[in-house]
């Protein structure tokens, strides 16, 4: 067939086929549910990372327009509450999904040698989930949010001595302002996503090259 | 296996998987274009009919000037702007209402009784009573409105641009 010929030749110059047989044909030992968590993180992340482009289309990271960017988005845009609400129900559950994978490999005793690095790149990859959520909070700018960065900008500035400190980088200043805004906003769609698809790079090569590890037996 | 009239379970499988993943794709894939070419959608009124109240308001003989404002949405985005319509009566039947807008730069002209002439205060402008250029740089007369009456109330058709 010609869709086999053009396959083939592709194929000869990429060595495709050897990335998929690396990757989905490994030896794995036998596993249950629980072991599906690390790719639905995957594909929560890649859902979050599509919806989050669409979003980007119309939303403005200001305080004169953040607010009635979303409402244009919710109530003006075709299926603009659909690309949102995916948005928004998808980040909780990313949250919870990445937090569930983080127990399996816990209770599993998975994060032992040889895995230590995928722990600790996971590890980075939770707190990276929990800081997406935490910045991409305050930018419908409405009350809640706005209360919430409050809040949540206020608990490490009780840290001594550097508390103050660290509540004015977060906030870019001493206010929650204009400034606020913009930075959350940045991180939220450049830097933590960044370090999240680099470190899932990572995590995945790790997983491959060292392989899944056994439920742990009675007696181990 | 190969000799049954019936297709084989590796084709079954192929077929369907196409057919989903063709379904998946569309139940993804549209709403994703509706999306982001939901504003190229949307059509903006261009024109209108914007009442000037009843004609009794406008007397014979001096030009009148109307103020209003049109408002246009894109998107967040709500922009005003501010128009002048000159309501000139010269008997009960004749009626021209001109735009204030000058033709050269768009400044706003106004009438000047003593001169009897619209004059633009931006490059020196005039204009006379029927909107004709009598002196400076407009290329054209002043822009006329089309006009009706409705139970003696005086309308103008609003084009933009």
């Amino acid at each position: 067939m010609m869709f086999d010929k053009v396959l083939v030749w592709v194929d000869e110059r990429m060595g495709l086929s050897a990335i998929y047989s690396t990757i989905f044909d490994r030896k794995i030992p036998k596993t249950n549910w629980w072991f599906t968590l690390g790719s639905a993180s995957l594909f929560l992340f890649v859902l979050q990372g599509l919806t989050g482009m669409f979003l980007a289309v119309y939303y403005v990271p200001s305080p004169d327009h953040a607010y009635d960017s979303i409402q244009y988005i919710m109530n003006g845009v075709a299926f603009g509450w659909l690309v949102r609400g995916i948005h928004h129900w998808g980040a909780s559950a990313m949250v919870i999904v990445v937090f569930i994978h983080m127990l399996r490999t816990f209770f599993y005793a998975a994060y032992k040698f040889p895995r230590e690095i995928t722990w600790l790149t996971g590890v980075v990859l939770l707190l990276a989930t929990l800081g997406m959520g935490f910045t991409g909070y305050l930018l419908p700018w409405n009350q809640r949010a706005y209360w919430a960065t409050t809040v949540g900008t206020e608990i490490p500035a009780t840290a001594p001595f550097i508390g103050d400190f660290i509540l004015r980088v977060l906030r870019g200043g001493y206010d929650l302002s204009a400034v606020t805004l913009a930075r959350f906003f940045a991180v939220h769609i450049w830097f933590l996503p960044a370090v999240i698809a680099a470190l899932i790079g990572i995590h995945l090569y790790l997983v491959v090259r060292a392989g899944i590890s056994a439920i742990p037996k009675e007696d181990e | 296996m190969s000799d049954t009239p019936n297709i084989d379970r590796r084709e079954f499988v192929k077929v369907v998987l196409a057919f989903l993943g063709t379904l998946m794709g569309a139940v993804v894939g549209l709403p994703a274009i509706g999306y982001l070419i939901s504003p190229a959608t949307r059509v903006q009124q261009k024109e209108a009919w914007i009442p000037l109240g009843p004609l009794e308001n406008y007397p014979m003989g001096e030009p009148k000037l109307f103020s209003f404002t049109r408002t246009t949405v894109n998107g967040w985005e709500k922009t005003a702007n501010s128009y002048g319509a000159y309501v000139v009566r010269k008997s009960e039947t004749e009626l021209k209402v001109y735009s204030n807008m000058c033709t050269h730069l768009s400044c706003r002209v106004t009438w000047k009784a003593d001169l009897k002439e619209y004059i633009c205060p931006c490059h020196d402008g005039h204009f006379d009573s029927a909107g004709l250029v009598t002196l400076g740089p407009p290329p054209e007369s002043l822009h006329e409105y089309e006009t009706k009456l409705e139970d003696g109330n005086l309308f103008i058709h609003f084009t933009e641009g």
